[in-house]
């Protein structure tokens, strides 16, 4: 295990590091000690290494990250695994705004609470939050799954394109366009896996989720639903 | 029966024709005009504009013998590799998607010929462009369509769109008809719906969580690439020093003039400032801060001709870019497509349906039918010759006012034809010392 003591060392030094890392490093694991909130941890990320963050962080912790996995020992700030590519990043515990936003692939696991707008404009990435989410989550989410062990805040999935959402919780409203869907068996095959992956499985079963979905009533511009947009 | 003298008929000047028109479509379809390209208004331009050129006072430099250099360096605030071009006309933002594959193509080899670079657009960057392009400037938009790390360490600078000329405070549409299967998986949607850009970031707001954007991207790339930061013509002295705060190596200021793939024409002809009256604010903004020639400042909107290269310039912008006059230099709108364009119902130079994927010149379309009839070879040439041409022109100007480099254009080689002109450029009123709003009238 390589230590890097971020406060001591700082920022540009540990990404620099970081990025230095290619598939065939020896130096697989790394922690990062004294994090103390700092923005940009970890990003931009490329190689199949591990990560532990050691402490809470600031915005965009692992943004962009490709192959890697980033576990953060404590909550994240906002925008979280940000356009995240591939690989595996996991809060320990809450995660600010924007957790996801427009994360293209990959695993993002929050084992807390994640706040508004989580998985926003999502492209590909999974999202599985053990506790509950915050207003206008999964808004214009494109494609990929968010599975909410908990309760949904406001408009969930407010114009929806094609990504899946599984919540076990209560939905305090939808939003535009998304829908209560049927759950199917491939639907219970996807969510299985996702709690297993999300390590969540000895929460919750798939059974005692609903699925939602988009109505694509808005995927082509109609004057008649003005007022939904 | 007296035959008395009638009154002519006369149309009203509030319901002229083109108004009624308008009224009666939008009472037959239910829906807002959508369309294409810049203001159509007239506005105060360039043209407002004149230089005085030597006198005795200031001596010329001798055409085609004295030098006059054109070369400008951007993002010298904090990127590693700084970006350094030939010509300080560089290439706008355009999608793949707006634009055709072949287009983007041509817009590199013509930028590439003439020692400038290009910019991508919503949806990502295509191998058409980044091959093409020897520099190349990667846009960070709100829907971050076909966004990747890997094409953000490829481009040579960075791109953080807030907003543009056509439509600030506006997200995008690209209707239906253009999503090809090619566009469709680019931005990771269905094939043949419309596809909204967002108005804004999904993951920051306002100038505080820019600046921790900004060093995110920053980290990402290495501290390698140039910034900039766009923004539309809304509150450009703000808009500058906000940008400058957040840390941007650049600021991209695109006035009303500036174009757009679609938007609502109500949104196009009502929304933003005119080039010309944003210019002095944003140098101005940077000339508080300290940051004028640090910062550097480029400007779009209505750009034609080396004249209008120059007149930026002068006023201290320290390059400009062009959109739509680069894809006439392509062949848009061009008058030997006169009957197709016929048969769209509209004529050359008024042809602004680009959202509709039917553009004769292959250029605005995803049409393979219509965008193979367009040679991305000699589209390149052509804008080669134009972005050389404009050069010539503004080398013209400035040598006539004595400079040995375009940068050192300032206003006091210009005088206004106008009164709006001169008080939004901020240089006399021609034959006169006047310049309205400065001293207290």
């Amino acid at each position: 295990m390589q230590t890097f003591d971020l406060e001591a060392q700082g920022l540009r030094q540990l990404n620099t590091t970081l990025h230095a890392l290619k598939g065939q490093t020896n130096e697989t694991a790394w922690e990062i000690v004294n994090p103390k909130g700092a923005h940009a941890i970890a990003v931009g990320l490329d190689a199949p290494v591990d990560v532990t963050v050691r402490g809470s962080t600031g915005y965009y912790c692992a943004g962009m990250n490709k192959q890697a996995t980033v576990r953060v020992k404590g909550s994240a700030g906002p925008g979280v695994a940000e356009n995240m590519m591939s690989g595996t990043v996991i809060i320990d515990g809450d995660a600010s705004q924007y957790a996801g936003a427009t994360g293209r692939g990959g695993l993002l696991v929050i084992k807390g609470n994640a706040s508004s707008r989580c998985g926003i404009s999502m492209k590909g990435i999974d999202i599985v939050v053990h506790g509950n989410i915050g207003h206008m989550s999964a808004f214009m989410a494109q494609s990929g799954n968010m599975v909410v062990l908990g309760d949904a805040g406001e408009a969930l999935g407010d114009s929806l394109y094609e990504a899946r959402l599984f919540v076990r919780g209560s939905v305090k409203s939808l939003g535009a366009d998304c829908i209560e869907k049927e759950m199917r068996p491939e639907h219970i095959a996807i969510l299985a896996d996702l709690l297993k992956r999300g390590e969540a499985d000895h929460l919750a079963k798939p059974e005692e989720f609903k699925r939602y979905g988009s109505a694509r009533k808005l995927y082509t511009f109609n004057i008649d639903n003005a007022s939904s947009y | 029966m007296t035959d008395f003298p009638h009154t002519p008929p006369k149309q009203s000047w509030t319901f002229s024709n083109d108004i009624n028109a308008e009224i009666r479509r939008a009472a037959a379809t239910g829906i807002y005009d959508i369309r294409g390209g810049g203001s159509k208004r007239k506005l105060p331009h360039f043209d407002d504009l004149l230089f005085l050129g030597a006198s005795i006072s200031r001596y010329p430099l001798e055409g085609y013998r004295e030098k006059c250099a054109t070369d400008v360096w951007l993002g010298t605030r904090y990127a590693k590799k700084p970006i350094h071009l030939d010509i300080p006309v560089t290439i706008a933002g355009m999608s793949f998607g707006a634009l055709s594959g072949p287009a983007k193509e041509a817009l590199g080899r013509g930028a590439s010929a003439a020692g400038t670079s290009t910019t991508t657009g919503d949806g990502g960057m295509t191998e058409e462009e980044r091959g093409h392009s020897k520099t190349l400037v990667y846009q960070y938009l709100p829907s971050r369509y076909g966004m990747n790390p890997d094409d953000l360490r490829r481009a040579d600078a960075i791109e953080v769109v807030v907003g543009q000329g056509a439509k600030p405070g506006g997200g995008g549409m690209l209707l239906g008809q253009k999503i090809s299967d090619r566009v469709a998986m680019m931005r990771n949607l269905p094939k043949g719906i419309d596809q909204r850009s967002a108005c804004r970031h999904p993951d920051w707001t306002g100038p505080d969580d820019l600046e921790i954007k900004i060093l995110e991207i920053r980290e990402i790339t290495d501290w390698e690439k140039p910034i900039y930061v766009k923004v539309g013509g809304a509150r450009p002295y703000y808009d500058t020093a906000l940008a400058v705060k957040a840390g941007a190596d650049v600021v991209v200021l695109d006035g009303m003039q500036g174009g757009t793939a679609a938007t609502q024409d109500v949104f196009i002809e009502n929304v933003g400032m005119p080039i010309l009256a944003c210019i002095p604010l944003a140098v101005k903004a940077l000339q508080d801060l300290g940051m004028h020639r640090k910062v550097q400042l480029i400007v779009s909107g209505g750009i034609r001709s080396g004249a209008d290269v120059a007149k930026a310039m002068a006023l201290g912008a320290d390059a400009v870019a062009i959109g739509t006059a680069a894809l006439i230099a392509l062949g848009d709108n061009d008058p030997a497509l006169e009957a197709e364009y016929n048969k769209l119902g509209t004529t050359a130079g008024a042809y602004d349906d680009w959202h509709e994927g039917r553009d004769p010149a292959g250029i605005t379309t995803q049409d393979p039918e219509l965008y193979k009839r367009f040679d991305p070879i000699l589209g390149g040439r052509r804008l080669k010759n134009y972005l050389k041409v404009m050069t010539l022109e503004a080398q013209t100007i400035a040598r006539a006012c004595g400079k040995n480099h375009l940068h050192n254009l300032e206003p006091e080689d210009l005088c206004a034809l106008t009164i709006e002109g001169a008080a939004m450029a901020g240089v006399p009123l021609a034959g006169t010392s006047w310049i309205p709003g400065r001293n207290g009238f």
